[in-house]
């Protein structure tokens, strides 16, 4: 297994180079920029067998990827924030007509004013789209979810898009060692080209996408929904099976110091480290606290993530969204989950690092500080 | 020659969803005629979306993807690339309404063009909205009556073949219902030229958008052609030509007043004689600088 030093986004374009697709196109948008530019660089090099379509915009890029996923074709693309709301019209369309697309969200703030630092607002705009959505923490679970992707799409019984994203610059640009996996061992986890019966054939003719009528086009959103909650079975056995080829372990979310704590911090990406390390300070002051990393946001695990933390006292949802007039996507989805379980823990829903504001281990000590003697559940942390 | 033994085969189904004497289904059905069952079709939103058939079935005998709006030329360079990458040629065909190309589809078509990907791409221009109740396109003629302008269009026509020929792409040509033989010796010609994208723009009445009787869908068609309304042309590899009856069309005396075409519909029953005059000036201006280009053409050929 090699090792290299990559940044998040050269990560994701290695990934791509191994997963081999046949088709990727994309528009830039800083700061996904880098991602396909290596892509670029491996196909022109002959390291990726695969067509690059330059599009004049991001509609283009994914329309470009419905085209050739609905013939067969593997494909990818990443965008981020303006990007992939101006795509996010043909978004719905790659989930609707079934295809099993893959795509990077390199996660950035919107504007106005103009932003190029990380938020998840973008990410969640796609949280009902029927899009599987992981969120990567390091270049390395971008590296890993991306192939990952792969296989969930591809499977028969899912073929849905999937996503991954990861925040701008805290890890679209910083370099970090990242293990690959071999060709040969991916050959056994991804699935082999031509797994799926293409959408679209002239052997066989049929349409996409026509006209339903109301009776048909619920019958059609039901097929998807079903095709989601399978896709759970599916996301956790890929995982299972990509953990036991790697030793790296992964599952739906990753829970530190959760045994015993009476309160829990939920977070998603790279604001990850440093909230762990103000769990341990917090700790060593003998506060019990446990640590939540959701890596799989949709489909969201209700169940697993509800039993893991419904005997807590607090729940802390610290998500970097912009959010009016309602709790964070973040926020609001554990809440159900402790809901959905009937659990008496108290949720705070707290709004930290938006638009690239550094969420530093003093500001969740504070944030702890501030939930253990305020009323208020909703807030937003700025410094 | 071979397009002249017309084919019988039908590619479009009892069944479909098209209003009677629907001037695109006309030209779709001698389009999938001329290029065979080795075909790709990708719609836009559009009355085509409609024509083909409630889901789960279709009245169409090649498949089709259905698009949004603004992308149906950036899903067929998509689908042109992976057909090569997967070693499974055949004709990537756009199917789209004036509305999907010359406004919301413009900017993914210029794309298309520039990169030089292998599609044909054919504008049936009924010459407005027509899935959404007949509203002002960017190529609606001047003066005419849509819903959203009652009193007549202000606006001139976008000349979008004009555009594509200025992409430098490899073929351009116009193509009228009423001249079927004409769309298969035009559209085997876009087949088998392989590499760049190519553009065809057809006359597409529409009897409910253009307040006539169904009836008279050829008779109208034809009689564009013969006022000089419409003009039969291919610009091939940059080279302009007249085709069919247009090319005896330059000496004015030889076409028709545009009244007699005006005067069969509706949605023109508003023009005073002077609006009339002034479209017959617009016809004429447009056919002086035709006079033009030919003779520029010719020019050029014989330097050769
Ligand atoms: C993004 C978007 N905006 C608006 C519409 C609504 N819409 C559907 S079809 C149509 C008009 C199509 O007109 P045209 O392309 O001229 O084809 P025609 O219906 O005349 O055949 C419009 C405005 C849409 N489907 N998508
Ligand atoms: S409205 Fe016009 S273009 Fe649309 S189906 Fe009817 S006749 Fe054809």
């Amino acid at each position: 297994m090699s090792k290299l030093l990559l940044t998040g986004n050269y990560a994701a374009a290695y990934a791509v180079r191994d997963a081999e697709p046949d088709v990727v196109s994309a528009y830039p948008i800083t700061p996904q920029t880098p991602v396909i530019e290596k892509i670029a660089e491996f196909i022109e090099s002959g390291e990726l067998n695969a067509k690059f379509v330059r599009v004049e915009s991001e509609h283009s890029a994914m329309a470009a990827l419905i085209g050739a996923a609905s013939v067969g074709a593997r494909t990818y693309t990443a965008t981020s924030s303006q990007g992939l709301f101006y795509m996010y019209e043909v978004i719905w369309w790659a989930s609707g007509a079934r295809l099993p697309i893959v795509m990077g969200i390199v996660t950035r703030a919107l504007g106005p004013p103009w932003n190029i630092w990380s938020e998840h607002a973008d990410f969640y705009a796609l949280r009902d789209s029927g899009w599987n959505m992981f969120f990567a923490s390091s270049a390395q679970e971008v590296y890993d979810f991306t192939l990952v992707s792969y296989r969930v799409s591809e499977n028969p019984e899912v073929l849905l898009p999937t996503l991954v994203g990861w925040d701008a610059f805290e890890v679209s640009h910083t370099y970090e060692p990242v293990s690959l996996v071999e060709k040969e061992e991916l050959k056994s986890f991804i699935p082999p080209k031509g797994s799926w019966k293409p959408l679209l054939d002239v052997g066989e003719p049929g349409s996409l996408g026509n006209l339903a009528y109301p009776e048909e086009y619920i019958k059609v959103r039901f097929e998807m929904r079903k095709a989601s909650e399978r896709a759970r079975r599916i996301i956790e056995e890929s995982l299972r099976s990509y953990s036991s080829l790697t030793g790296r372990r992964y599952w739906f979310f990753d829970c530190v110091y959760c045994e015993d704590a009476d309160t829990v911090f939920v977070i998603q990406g790279s604001i990850f480290g440093e909230t762990l390390r103000a769990v341990e300070e917090l700790r060593s002051r003998g506060e019990k606290v446990g640590l939540v990393k959701v890596w799989v946001y949709r489909p969201f695990p209700y169940e697993e993530l509800g039993k893991a933390i419904e005997g807590t006292k607090n729940v802390v949802v610290l998500a970097r969204a912009s959010v009016f007039g309602s709790l964070s996507p973040l926020g609001s989805d554990v809440a159900s989950a402790l809901k959905l379980r009937g659990a008496s823990a108290r949720l705070f829903d707290v709004t930290v690092g938006v638009g690239g504001v550094d969420v530093k281990a003093e500001d969740v000590i504070g944030i702890y500080d501030k939930v253990r003697v305020s009323g208020e559940s909703s807030f937003w942390w700025v410094r | 020659m071979a397009h002249r033994i017309f084919p019988q085969e039908e590619y479009i189904l009892k069944g479909h969803a098209a209003c009677p004497g629907c001037g695109a289904t006309l030209l779709l059905r001698y389009v999938l005629k001329a290029l065979g069952p080795s075909t790709y079709i990708v719609i836009p939103a559009c009355c085509t979306s409609v024509i083909a058939g409630p889901h789960p079935r279709s009245a169409f005998r090649v498949p089709v993807l259905h698009i949004a709006f603004a992308a149906s030329a950036a899903a067929a360079s998509g689908m042109v690339e992976a057909l090569e990458k997967l070693g499974k040629p055949a004709n990537v065909v756009v199917w789209a309404g004036d509305g999907g190309t010359v406004d919301i589809g413009l900017q993914a078509l210029s794309g298309a063009a520039e990169r030089g990907h292998n599609i044909i791409y054919i504008c049936y221009d009924n010459e407005a909205y027509m899935n959404t109740g007949i509203q002002k396109s960017g190529s609606t003629p001047y003066k005419a009556w849509t819903t959203t302008t009652p009193t007549g269009n202000p606006s001139f026509k976008k000349d979008v073949p004009s555009i594509m020929a200025a992409h430098r792409v490899p073929y351009v040509a116009t193509i009228n219902p009423a001249y079927p033989n004409d769309i298969i010796y035009k559209l085997r010609k876009a087949s088998s030229i392989r590499g760049g994208l190519k553009y065809i723009h057809a006359f597409s009445p529409c009897p409910p958008g253009w307040r006539y009787d169904p009836s008279l869908t050829v008779k109208i068609a034809r009689l564009a052609v013969e006022t000089g309304v419409w003009v039969l042309y291919e610009v091939e590899n940059g080279k302009f030509s007249l085709t069919g009856l247009s090319r005896n069309l330059l000496k004015k005396e030889n076409r028709k007043p545009v009244a007699e075409y005006l005067k069969l519909q509706g949605r023109f029953a508003h023009l005073k004689q002077e609006e009339i005059d002034e479209i017959q000036r617009l016809v004429d201006e447009q056919w002086r600088r035709i006079e033009e280009i030919v003779a520029e053409h010719g020019a050029r050929a014989k330097s050769v």
